[in-house]
């Protein structure tokens, strides 16, 4: 008995000695070194009244936030290092790391949660969408905050994603006017890299969270965000080494496929299936002949969707088949296309009533797009296109985003091609183009003036219906009715690259890619051991 | 000096600038806001979007809730308390925010006219003394060339050879990311990163100094005074860069104090191309995000530049010819 004790204790003593020695010295990964990143300047760095990816690369690193999401678009701890959810799908219960400190040295508990939650809520551009159901937030506990929401809602969990709900410190964000704090400028959070300068027109410095709460990232000593407006500029930083990683496609297609093929950069599309982003032709559906499906079709019908993936967009991303992201958990595979098919196009224009003119036109729209070089091709692709069924458009370029938005947003155009992400929850990114209710006088709604109370049940339904293979049902519904009326015609989806140096690896391949932490990453000339 | 009191007229001219800039205020002010759309716009884009209740609000914190007379009238009053506004995206006074900046357009700009004038003028007179010499066609070829093009295109070649083929110079930024050291190892980084920038902006002067110095310098060699001062003796040296240079350096210096102008203009494009983080980088950043305040600044301080370096130009008339002075 004695012996079989004595090697218990000793069992258990060498196992223990070997999981805390193990968890300093298993990861080899080398450490150190200087990340230099260029991507767009800011205009602040508060991601918790903003969604733009500006803020969002930056703030990653500076924000925690309660979960991650794997590759399959299913959560794993982050801040949160575990949580529950009732049955009901009503009280979502979430237990933060202990001992998790913001950059300050103050503690983050239940209450900075609430706290983020009621901000984001109250100026996010998605706030309501994303936590219009949320009763009450439970605080009692310091690292226990618990959810209460009014009803079933499935799309709360993706939106606990910190680009959507970072969690915020109170005490430094709690004043009365969040978009002037001065912190927005010299944030202070949690995440694995803490702010130190930021030189407008030039660069944010970012050094290492040594207090981190995950133990032993991140990797790199510092991160170095650079802001080189001239593209050929940010292409020879690349090449010559002066920069390691650039996402979101910050870099023009041609020369991201030449730099591809040399040893030392390393090119991927993954990374960006939960932004989901895709182009399409938005459709003023008020204005005749436009009201008139079978005109919209016939639109649809002379896109060669292949042939602008393949020429125009230079291979990046995929033509559109769906009304929702391919990537996404509720894309519909099985919906009929609108074929390349210029006779079905005249033919349905001639039952539409819309029969050539003795001078070979049948009527003239226009066509606008949120300003774009690449963007531009396509529209003048189109309006060749809609020449050879009789379509006289005209193009109108906006001189700049303020121009192109105040025509969209006053319902001014005909066709509008424009670039949207559809984030990772239909509730959170989707349903905004197509219900009634968001018939608005902005950019990014309904502006096509979509009306169809069958899609805005199914929408409404399938938001608090919790059995994924319902919801599903009910988004592949909408998306069939969707694909026969078009109120859109979706033309391309993805098409964002990330490229970087191969001196540098771990970069997140989840659904949120670079839009995560970048505590994974590490320099291979780093000190290991 | 002059012959009614130097005070007096450059209060004459600091009092004929101040239509000036009240005209460069309202037209601006006025064009700029006539354009579609607004900076609230700019923020939903960047945002991602926004609800209406948020539009609003940030319409009214940029004070673009009050009709158009209403804000230049507030505008007006604001700048002629020295305060030139906040920006609305960078969340910094804009007067904070040129000073911040002017320096290191202020060193692109000296640097660039120096290299100009000098190899501007030299090669003008060189030329003009033997108009009819190889080097001579060579020079006046190689002025076109420069003068004909587009310093953003100039920018990116300089920065493709000199970066990327032949690394040997810096192609963005004023100095490395985060450099350690002392003064001195700060102080050669700049100048290192200053090379392709203000050579860019330099070579379109260059040219224009090298045509301008050859067509003047010809005119005064060809006069009796040079030929009296050939004719006494002097040295061809002394003939040309005391006697000719003197009086033909005069058309130069009022297309100098002209270029001031073009040369902020020009900085503009060099500063995007090599982030360059100076006023005419402050500038496209502005014009981008329709920050109207940061775009009246600029424009505001560059008038007020420009005026004050052809006052200074019409001072340095006085300098190298007497006879202004007393007129």
């Amino acid at each position: 008995m004695g012996r079989l004790n004595f090697s218990l204790v000793l069992g258990i003593f060498l196992s223990v000695a070997l999981i805390s020695t193990g968890a300093a010295q298993t990861d080899k990964t080398p450490r150190g070194g200087t990340l230099k990143m260029i991507y767009q300047e800011p205009t602040h760095l508060n991601m918790a009244i903003v969604s733009g990816t500006p803020t969002g690369v930056p703030g990653l690193q500076i924000f925690a936030g309660l979960v991650q999401f794997d590759e399959q678009f299913q959560p794993r701890p982050y801040l949160a290092k575990k949580w529950e959810i009732s049955p009901d799908g009503k009280t979502y219960t979430f237990h933060l790391e202990e001992g998790a400190t913001f950059h300050d040295g103050k503690p983050i508990t239940s209450e900075d949660v609430a706290f983020s939650l009621e901000t984001v809520k109250a100026n996010h551009p998605f706030g309501v969408a994303m936590f219009r159901a949320i009763e009450k937030v439970d605080t009692s506990k310091p690292h226990t905050v618990v959810f209460r929401l009014q009803h079933p809602y499935p799309a709360f969990m993706a939106a606990t994603h910190p680009l959507l709900l970072p969690i915020i410190p109170k005490h430094i964000y709690g004043g009365p006017e969040i978009r002037k704090n001065p912190a927005n400028q010299k944030p202070v959070g949690s995440g694995p890299f803490k702010f130190v300068e930021w030189k407008r027109g030039q660069h944010i410095i970012l050094e290492r969270n040594d207090k981190f709460f995950r133990k032993g990232k991140p990797y790199l000593d510092r991160i170095i965000l650079e802001f080189i407006p001239d593209s050929n500029a940010r292409t020879v930083a690349i090449e010559t080494g002066a920069t390691h990683l650039i996402p979101f496609s910050y870099i023009p297609g041609d020369d991201a496929l030449r730099l591809a093929k040399l040893p030392q950069f390393g090119m991927t599309q993954k990374g960006y299936e939960a932004i989901g982003a895709r182009t399409w032709f938005a459709i003023n559906l008020r204005k005749p002949p436009l009201n008139d499906k079978r005109v919209r079709k016939a639109i649809a019908h002379v896109l060669d969707r292949e042939f602008l993936a393949k020429e125009i967009f230079l291979g990046f991303g995929k033509a559109a088949t769906a009304p929702f992201h391919h990537a996404g958990p509720f894309y519909h595979g099985q919906l009929p296309q609108y074929d390349f098919n210029v006779n079905k196009a005249n033919q349905l224009l001639d039952e539409a009533g819309f029969k050539r003119k003795t001078d070979g036109t049948r009527f003239s729209l226009n066509i606008d797009w949120i300003p774009n070089p690449v963007y531009q091709s396509v529209c003048e692709y189109t309006r060749e296109q809609l020449k050879k069924v009789g379509i006289n458009a005209v193009l109108r370029a906006s001189p700049d985003f303020p121009g192109w938005a105040s025509k969209i947003s006053a319902w001014d155009f005909d066709l509008n091609f424009d670039s949207v992400f559809d984030y990772p929850d239909p509730v959170i990114g989707i349903e905004r183009m197509y219900i009634s209710k968001n018939i608005k006088n902005l950019i990014w709604t309904n502006t096509m003036g979509y009306n169809n109370p069958e899609v805005d049940r199914l929408f409404a339904e399938a938001q608090v219906e919790q059995n994924f293979a319902k919801r599903k049902s009910l988004y592949h519904k909408g998306q069939e009715i969707l694909m026969d009326e078009l109120p859109l015609i979706w033309v391309q989806e993805g098409g964002f690259f990330t490229i970087h140096n191969k001196e540098f690896d771990g970069i997140p391949m989840d659904v949120w890619g670079v839009l995560n932490p970048l505590d994974t990453v590490y320099w291979r000339k780093g000190k290991t051991g | 000096m002059y012959s009614g009191s130097f005070g007096r007229y450059i209060l004459q001219r600091f009092l004929q600038a101040i239509p000036v800039v009240i005209g460069v205020v309202i037209l601006n002010f006025t064009l700029l806001h006539l354009a579609p759309g607004d900076p609230a716009m700019v923020f939903v884009g960047e945002s991602g979007g926004a609800t209406e209740e948020i539009l609003k609000a940030v319409r009214k914190d940029f004070g673009l809730d009050q009709s158009l007379a209403e804000q230049l009238w507030i505008y007006g009053k604001k700048v002629l308390t020295g305060d030139l506004g906040f920006s609305y995206f960078q969340g910094k006074p804009v007067l904070e925010l040129i000073l911040e900046k002017i320096p290191a357009t202020v060193l692109l700009i000296l640097t660039a006219i120096f290299l100009a004038v000098t190899f501007g003028v030299l090669t003008g007179v060189i030329v003009a003394q033997h108009p009819t010499s190889l080097g001579s066609s060579l020079i006046t070829i190689l002025s076109l060339f420069g003068f004909a093009m587009p310093v953003f295109w100039l920018g990116i070649m300089l920065i493709l050879a000199f970066s990327l083929y032949v690394p040997i110079f810096p192609g963005h930024g004023i100095m490395t990311v985060g450099l350690g050291g002392g003064l001195w190892e700060i102080a050669k980084d700049i100048l290192h990163h200053l090379v392709l920038p203000a050579c860019t902006l330099a070579i379109i002067y260059i040219a224009q100094y090298s045509r301008l110095s050859r067509a003047s310098m010809l005119e005064v060699i060809g006069s009796d005074y040079v030929r009296t001062a050939r004719a006494k003796g002097l040295s061809e040296r002394v003939v040309i860069y005391k006697h000719a240079l003197r009086n033909a350096i005069l058309p130069i210096l009022t297309v100098f104090g002209i270029q001031i102008g073009h040369l902020l203009a020009g900085a503009v494009l060099v500063e995007t191309v090599f982030t360059w983080p100076g006023m005419g980088r402050l500038m496209f950043d502005g014009i981008l995000r329709r920050d109207y305040p940061l775009i009246m600044g600029v424009l505001i301080f560059s008038s007020v530049l420009v005026i004050v370096a052809n006052l200074f130009t019409d001072l340095l008339y006085g300098v190298l010819d007497p006879r202004i002075r007393r007129r």
